[in-house]
């Protein structure tokens, strides 16, 4: 168990640049993930701390020491992918005894080591069976036995359960996440996934296009966000161009907003606006609210058009226009959703939207 | 109609470039002196007349060691010229690769010459590591081809997996990627071992004066008489170079199956 420390690093490759200068903390024993979309630099930045790559800049730090110039056998790292890379060869016992043979592991322990790693992702049985005779699910679990019998100081995931079913998906995560706890492993994961990146992590790294957008606990940025990228990226927004009018004593900012008029967010939630001047409204999807009623006290209502619904069980997404803009609303519902053309109004409580600055 | 004629058509090309051979096998096991039919009797007395045949006993063992030798040097060669091509980014990767595929585009009379005509300019006379040499050039674009197409199939992370398991990239090479590589390998080394087995052309240019390989030996035993023993001798040249591959998949698709891949 080590922290990891990026330490201003920068990735070309030729004339792109794969990582733009940036710097990253990851406490020992901690989860943390790093999201984006594809082309982002997450792998890249993975691949760096693995070894399989060198950084053009900059320094790789695990444990506090400088791994740089340590090629990847070395580092004593786990190491997941995405399609498992299981040895097809070798017998699941085989594959998870792998490391440990380059390890000071005497051999007669290693029969019980393998035991224990298997026992801990819940397939003991199949230790004399080949990877393709396992499904997608049981084969990344062996490949995480894999990783972690080894006792390494970091474990890296790249894109771990992209490759499973979306309900297979959803446990491994459960059990990811257990096992991770269970050992305390510090921890990098690879996603573009937002709601494994909201569900899993102790922190969150959002990138985009080679930089880091924002570094935080999943709330701070689900709810948040530092830039209108991670505003989309994790879950739906809708951001209209706002006008700041002033800050009050209590640091919560006052905006002047299109549709919804004056406006106060809490100072937590606009920590980037600095006085008056232009400013962004980021007001989330699920915390626009289409009702027939009228509103509460402290709920600025507005009246909307629907226009497009997007019925999703549970949950329906609307499109409404107010006035000239679209919005965009997602509603937990029970029984019939709003039907296409209907007047209602939009619910929305100031507290509930982030300020971003404006340009 | 139509069907038919090319059912029998088909019948008669393959008869036309098989018959031969089974002929050939077929009068190895004649009793009689004359290779002519009705065949008056069955026996082995001409493999046995092989047997004792010093000159062509001499021939085998110069073609099996031969053989074998191009096999290791072509196999390791072509190894390391597809890891090199397939796994680092070489500078005139392209170009190096059509290179080294060249000599089975260039028809084999003229690589002999040249490979003779060069080494004459260098001075080198001719002599066993010579005929090697050309048997290795001429066997090596197989392997590569053979194992090249392996190669690309095996996932890079699996040995990304192995170096992050702790082995070094040279036990990663043995551990993984060469076990996975095997049956590549062993089609390559067969490819070598019979083709070099199997040559005549390059063979009669660079073989030093009194060295005799098994194709070159019945083609000198041809200038002299048409001996029942050259049918015998073409019979074992058969069983090695159609059974030896053949065995050789039956052993790779057992391995294949076992792993997998």
């Amino acid at each position: 168990m080590s922290s990891v420390t990026l330490n201003n690093i920068v990735k070309r490759f030729g004339n792109f640049t794969a990582v733009h200068r940036s710097s990253l903390d990851i406490a020992e024993g901690a989860f943390v993930t790093l999201l984006g979309p594809s082309g982002c630099g997450k792998t890249t930045n993975l691949r760096m701390i693995a070894g399989l790559l060198d950084p053009t800049e900059g320094e790789i730090l695990i444990g506090g020491k400088r791994v740089n110039d340590v090629p990847i056998h070395k580092r004593n790292l786990g190491l997941v992918f995405q399609n498992y890379a299981l040895f097809p060869h070798k017998t699941v016992a085989e594959n998870v005894a792998f490391g440990l043979k380059y390890r000071d592991v005497a051999k007669s322990d290693i029969p019980a080591k393998v035991e224990a790693a298997l026992d801990l992702v819940q397939l003991p049985d199949v230790g004399h069976r080949y990877p393709k005779e396992l499904s997608g699910g049981q084969q990344q679990r062996i490949a995480l036995a894999r990783a972690i019998v080894i006792e390494p100081d970091v474990l890296l995931l790249d894109e771990p359960l992209s490759a499973l079913d979306a309900n297979l998906r959803e446990d491994m995560r459960v059990e990811l996440k257990r096992i991770q706890a269970r050992i305390g492993v510090t921890t990098v994961f690879v996603t573009h996934d937002q709601s494994e990146a909201l569900a899993m992590s102790d922190q969150i790294v959002v990138m985009s296009a080679g930089r880091v957008e924002q570094v935080g606990a999943p709330e701070d940025v689900y709810n948040t966000p530092a830039s209108e990228f991670v505003a989309n990226f994790l879950g739906a927004s809708n951001i209209l161009e706002a006008k700041c009018t002033g800050t009050r004593a209590d640091g919560d900012v006052t905006l002047e907003a299109p549709i919804f008029g004056q406006m106060t967010v809490p100072a937590a939630k606009a920590p980037r606006v600095e006085g008056a001047g232009p400013a962004k409204l980021v007001v989330r999807a699920e915390k626009l609210l289409l009702s027939k009623e009228k509103a509460a006290e402290g709920v600025v209502s507005v009246p909307a058009t629907v226009e497009t619904v997007d019925y999703q069980g549970q949950a329906v997404r609307y499109f409404v226009r107010a006035g000239e803009t679209q919005l965009q609303a997602i509603n937990m519902i029970d029984g019939h959703p709003f039907a296409e053309g209907s007047q209602i109004n939009l619910h929305l409580r100031p507290q509930d939207c982030a300020a971003l600055p404006g340009e | 109609m139509g069907w038919n004629a090319i059912r029998i058509w088909t019948v008669l090309v393959y008869g036309f470039m098989f018959l031969p051979v089974a002929v050939v096998v077929l009068l190895s096991f004649n009793a009689n002196q004359f290779g002519s039919f009705p065949m008056s009797g069955v026996s082995l007395r001409w493999f046995e007349e092989l047997w004792h045949n010093d000159a062509v006993m001499r021939a085998f063992r110069t073609s099996i060691v031969l053989g074998l030798m191009t096999a290791v040097i072509s196999t390791t060669l072509g190894i390391l010229a597809s890891l090199a091509l397939v796994r680092y980014n070489v500078p005139g990767r392209n170009t190096i690769t059509t290179l080294l595929i060249a000599p089975i585009l260039v028809p084999e009379v003229v690589l002999a010459v040249a490979l003779l005509l060069f080494l004459n300019w260098l001075g080198i006379g001719k002599s066993f590591a010579l005929l090697l040499a050309g048997h290795v050039i001429f066997t090596l674009p197989f392997v590569i081809l053979v194992v090249q197409a392996r190669l690309v199939s095996i996932k890079r992370d699996v040995e990304e997996a192995a170096l992050s398991l702790g082995a070094n990239p040279v036990q990663t090479f043995f551990s993984v990627t060469l076990p996975l590589m095997l049956p590549a390998v062993a089609a390559g080394a067969l490819f070598a071992f019979t083709i070099s087995f199997d040559d005549i052309t390059g063979t009669l240019f660079w073989k030093p004066g009194g060295v005799e390989t098994v194709p070159t030996q019945i083609f000198s035993m041809l200038r002299n008489s048409i001996s029942p023993e050259i049918n015998a001798l073409g019979t074992v040249m058969i069983i090695m170079t159609v059974g030896l591959p053949l065995l050789g998949a039956a052993v790779a698709r057992k391995l294949a199956m076992k792993s997998g891949t």
